[in-house]
């Protein structure tokens, strides 16, 4: 990968000067991973930037279709690893899809709970390694002290601290522990004054705002037409979030707002993320509140969804179903199913084909992280060297999920 | 994805402006696929983002499944987002194995650029009139398209030859 010879000089104000090509990554810092750009330079200004990643790809599209549904659950948490309980949502719901099923109404409220959790985690890194980027090093070690507390309640309820495994196909893995209530009520009180500490240390801050403000400008038309999601495409005014548009898990019962800001900067890209820290909370309180005491997280669908252990020591079938579902798996009917969740980066969308046998024939996810990151040389052509690290950071990047 | 009604108006139009523009329609899970004819893919896709009665103006995602050994092998499927009217579709176009080239859709919505690249790496499909046809995910020199169902899913194990030509490679 080379860039073009002809435009390796460029027109300045005082004639014709030669450019310079400059290898950013993939081992920098504030690439968050293993992004390469290429950057062709006049001075310190941007003339053209070609991105090169696949230096995590993985192949987990391909391993996906070597193991049973339910085995690959486990790899979809590897693919945005900010993000594991959004991704093993988006896949389990194109696999219930496919199969027909429902999932019980308690299920779903937790679901809904532990991926609202989750997307506040996912800013809090966005927000702490954005912000060290941008040298504000204390906000980073703010973020990551609460992003610690979550991290201690997914533990508490699922067992893991990152990669849960937590959804399962046609429900969750485990009833949740006594107490785990109590636990995120914690978090939800304590959280809002923490946002308002972040706010207080950047929102008014002369040195972010120089640095964010006017920074990384793409206007709605260009965003939709680069099929941007997200956060970026909300900063850029158009209220498109798939929780309201196509409501998923019952998200239709919930009472939330979309933030959206109209500027298409990074600052209100940063807005956006803040404020949806907020309503991500006002959707956890009602979440509490809607999660009945007791009830089935899993829905009853025999040789597809495991039994109860007791149920196994007392009924045949149930044992039949349980060897059968760890041994061969079960075959949804021939077809195709798309399901969409909206990821703390955007539109996260799993499309899976079945033959009709046990295993997949296609797994494919629509990787958000990918998308928006295609966007980025339309944000930093033109622009300062310095603006190249603040639109990697507001595009909110993961690059497990870019590489896959 | 699309509700009945939606879907009837959608497929409606479609017919109404060019009779051969949808050679089926499926109706799974309520999720409507349009198969389209691959030589009309373009125009369906011009149809779909400029009417004003549709306006997916959002190509949400781009991906292919490989049906090998039947025929066609290729499916192309398009998911299609109309922000404005809160509506999906997928359009499909089928490819055989011998022959699997499509027009790009990068003319229609410039975000189909890294979309089609990643399905020309991955399961070897040429674009028409793609600016860029390059190899995305994998490294340029890479033999084959590992998400075709012919590829081992541990990959070739000649390590060997692999480990010269890196070495080779890297000046």
């Amino acid at each position: 990968m080379t860039i073009q010879s002809e435009t390796s000089t460029v027109q300045t104000a005082t004639g014709k000067a030669k450019t310079m090509v400059l290898n950013m990554g993939p081992q920098h810092p504030s690439t968050h991973g293993v992004l390469r750009i290429l950057l062709e330079l006049d001075g310190e200004n941007v003339v053209k930037a070609i991105p090169d990643m696949g230096y995590l790809h993985t192949g987990i599209e391909k391993s996906c279709e070597d193991k049973t549904y339910s085995q690959a659950i486990t790899l979809t948490d590897r693919i945005d690893y900010l993000n594991p309980l959004g991704n093993n949502l988006a896949y389990c719901m194109a696999v219930e899809k496919l199969l027909g099923i429902e999932v019980p109404k308690r299920a779903q409220y937790i679901r809904v709970l532990m991926v609202e959790l989750q997307r506040i985690s996912s800013h809090l890194v966005w927000l702490g390694t954005h912000a060290i980027d941008l040298g504000a090093m204390s906000v980073f070690l703010y973020c990551f002290r609460e992003r610690e507390e979550i991290l201690k309640i997914f533990e508490f309820v699922a067992g893991q601290r990152m990669m849960t495994s937590y959804i399962r196909i046609g429900g969750l893995a485990l009833e949740p522990p006594t107490g785990y209530l109590q636990r995120v009520e914690k978090f939800v009180k304590m959280m809002p004054g923490r946002i308002d500490e972040y706010e207080e240390l950047l929102t008014g801050n002369r040195i972010w705002m120089g640095r964010t403000k006017g920074v990384g400008y793409i206007s709605a038309d260009d965003a939709i037409a680069l099929s941007m999601t997200g956060p970026t495409l909300r900063a850029a005014g158009v209220a498109y979030d798939n929780r309201k548009v196509f409501p998923y898990s019952s998200y239709e019962e919930f009472d939330f707002d979309v933030p959206t800001r109209t500027d298409s900067d990074c600052f209100a890209r940063y807005m956006v993320r803040v404020a949806e820290m907020r309503e991500s909370l006002k959707i956890i309180r009602q979440a509490m509140k809607k999660i009945p005491p007791e009830g089935p997280v899993r829905t009853e669908a025999p040789g597809i969804v495991p039994p109860e252990r007791e149920k196994m020591k007392t009924e045949m079938e149930a044992l039949i179903y349980h060897f059968k579902i760890f041994t061969e798996g079960f075959s949804p009917p021939v077809g195709e199913a798309f399901a969409a969740v909206e990821s703390p980066r955007g539109e996260l969308g799993v499309f899976v084909a079945s033959d009709g046998s046990p295993k997949p024939l296609r797994v494919h996810f629509r990787a958000p992280s990918f998308i928006n990151l295609q966007a980025l040389p339309k944000l930093i052509e033109g622009k300062l060297i310095a603006d190249v690290i603040a639109c990697i950071g507001t595009i909110d990047i993961v690059l497990g999920e870019v590489d896959r | 994805m699309a509700e009945n009604s939606n879907t009837n108006v959608v497929v409606e139009r479609l017919r109404g402006w060019s009779p051969n523009a949808i050679s089926e329609v499926i109706e799974f899970r309520g999720e409507t696929t349009l198969v389209v004819p691959r030589n009309a893919l373009r125009d369906v896709a011009e149809r779909c983002r400029g009417d004003k009665e549709l306006r997916f103006n959002l190509l949400s995602d781009a991906t292919c499944v490989d049906r090998y050994p039947l025929e066609p092998r290729f499916e192309l499927n398009y998911h299609l987002v109309s922000i404005p009217r809160s509506d999906r579709l997928r359009l499909q176009v089928r490819l055989s194995a011998n022959d699997p080239v499509v027009d790009s859709l990068v003319p229609v919505w410039p975000g189909a650029n890294w979309l089609e690249r990643e399905i020309f790496d991955l399961f070897g499909i040429r674009f028409t009139g793609h600016p860029d046809l390059r190899r995305i995910l994998l490294p340029d020199d890479w033999e084959g398209h590992p998400l075709r169902k012919d590829f081992p899913v541990e990959g070739y194990r000649d390590t060997a030859s692999i480990a010269t030509r890196y070495t080779r490679n890297r000046t």
